[in-house]
């Protein structure tokens, strides 16, 4: 489904992504991780046109997308939540909501996918003409992620869906994630808590520095000396 | 002391001014709010399409809607044209760069029309008697442009609150970068915004036409007042904006019948050095 070959991407004179190849298939999850600074935002930057990339190829079912804008991107299906979740704070659940569904093709189900959204996450229902900005931060995090699902993708990108959650509010996040995924979309995720988002995906790769060190099933990854010492914390 | 009734009298045509007021501060406003910059030169287009009714009316012999609508639509073209040119190029330098071209653009105009069309003073002024209400005078062109102002206002109300492109205009002033990636091409947020600008721009145009004449210099007097309503009412806030409008309006109004025009002016800019003291982020500003 996604494909990327040979990756490389930077910033001015700073290169942060080295030859990076990853697959998606269809119906997969699959988590980037390693430390900070390795690249994995960078990484999903490229995918969602945020960045070009320098060189390398990246294809979407298909269709060469590398460096193409993100407005773009987002029409040929990739739905991105950001890192710090970027809602629209003075705008209410609702319009936040309208505005995941901006792309043209998406409109014409907004009534539908709001239903859907609702269901998945019903508290955003009760709380549908409350400004974004007023939300707990368990309830922004749906939020991100019914924003996305309201454009109908069919890759979901999540870049750090953890970062500044109290460690109750992680583990709702990834029962959260976990739903999104039994509703048969596929995800690409990137996150620093390594050991519980092993435990969400199917295959995983280790970024280090900019480059794959590691990659393979999450099982596997997590049963690695190497990975259990540096970032699971056993 | 002064007969109540003037006061009265005062006090209603100060409405009827805040409503013109507030539609220039308003398109000032979402200018500023989505692209995050200040068109210095604002009140400079609205005199460059007074000068379109003018000439529509005047000249041409237009009824006075075609010439209206020839200076709304002038009004769009040059939000437009102003957004391609000038903005664009400098979107993403240091905001002083920015202030000095929009700011070089003001003096280009006000030049460029004295060239044009001399600095004599031209009118469209209709001829309608004043409209006696309970011992209050009202000027008809005043009334019929207030009542405008008011529905134009709901209209741009009801484009940011119910469309799609207006509440991705609010969504845009609220986080730049993140409206391309629900696929919004924020190009053509921009010049959405700079063509209801620059409408907004031509509509306060015809509504000012019919009350006062135009001149090349016709924005030296609206052009500081609007932009000390924005700043006073929060830059980008539109709510603070209309309530800011209306404020001024009053003070100018009442200033000048109890003191003079010029005095009610005084006590205005007075007023705005004062609050930027106290609220420097505008009267609705929260405090940290």
């Amino acid at each position: 489904m996604l494909e990327l070959r040979n990756v490389t991407a930077g910033y001015g004179a700073f290169t942060a992504l080295w030859d990076v190849t990853l697959a998606v298939e269809r119906g997969e999850a699959v988590a980037v991780v390693g430390p900070n600074g390795a690249g994995k935002t960078t990484l999903l930057r490229v995918i969602s046109g945020v960045i070009a990339p320098r060189g390398g190829d990246f294809v979407f079912e298909d269709a060469p997308l590398g460096g193409r804008p993100a407005h773009e991107i987002v029409a040929h299906g990739i739905a991105h939540v950001p890192e710090g979740r970027r809602l629209f704070p003075a705008l209410t659940v609702t319009e936040n909501l309208k505005m995941g569904a901006f792309l043209r093709s998406a409109r014409k189900d907004f009534r539908d996918s709001l239903e859907r959204v609702y269901a998945l996450f019903p508290v955003l229902a009760e709380r549908h003409r409350q400004r974004a900005g007023s939300l707990s931060g368990g309830e922004q995090q749906m939020l991100a992620v019914g924003r996305a699902l309201m454009s109908r993708p069919r890759l979901i990108l999540f870049d750090e869906p953890s970062m500044g959650l109290a460690p109750v509010m992680v583990l709702r996040l990834f029962d959260l994630i976990r739903r999104v995924r039994e509703e048969g979309y596929t995800i690409l995720i990137v996150e620093q808590n390594v050991r519980q988002v092993l435990k969400l995906v199917d295959r995983a790769y280790l970024l280090e520095v900019g480059r794959v060190k590691m990659h393979g099933r999450a099982a596997e990854l997590s049963e690695q000396d190497f990975v259990r010492k540096a970032y699971v914390g056993l | 002391m002064i007969d109540p009734i003037f006061l009265l009298e005062a006090a209603v045509n100060g409405i009827m001014l805040g409503g013109v007021l507030a539609l220039l501060a308003l398109g000032l406003n979402l200018i500023f709010g989505v692209l995050d910059v200040v068109w210095i030169a604002y009140v400079d287009l609205v005199m460059v399409s007074m000068y379109a009714v003018y000439f529509t009316v005047m000249v041409y012999g237009w009824p006075l809607w075609l010439g209206g609508l020839a200076g709304v639509a002038l009004g769009v073209v040059l939000g437009l044209l102003v957004h391609v040119l000038i903005i664009t190029p400098i979107l993403d330098s240091p905001p002083v760069n920015q202030l000095l071209a929009t700011g070089g653009l003001l003096f280009f105009i006000q030049s460029f029309a004295t060239f044009l069309w001399t600095t004599d003073h031209r009118s469209v002024r209709i001829a309608l008697p004043p409209l006696e209400i309970a011992g209050i005078f009202v000027s008809y062109a005043r009334l019929i442009s207030f009542v405008l102002s008011i529905a134009v206002m709901i209209g741009l109300y009801l484009f940011l609150t119910r469309t799609y492109i207006g509440t991705a205009m609010r969504a845009v002033s609220q986080d730049r970068g993140a409206m391309a990636l629900m696929g919004a091409n924020p190009q053509r947020v921009y010049l959405v915004t700079s063509a209801v600008g620059g409408a907004m721009a031509g509509v306060a145009a015809v509504l000012l036409s019919i009350q006062y004449s135009v001149h090349p210099y016709f924005g030296a007097a609206f052009g500081p007042i609007t932009f000390m309503i924005c700043v006073l009412g929060g830059l980008g806030n539109m709510v603070g904006a209309f309530v800011a409008s209306f404020i001024m309006s009053e003070i100018i109004a009442i200033g000048g019948v109890v003191w003079s025009t010029e005095m009610g002016y005084v006590i205005a800019f007075a007023l705005f050095i004062v609050m930027m003291f106290v609220r420097p982020g505008g009267i609705f500003a929260r405090r940290q």
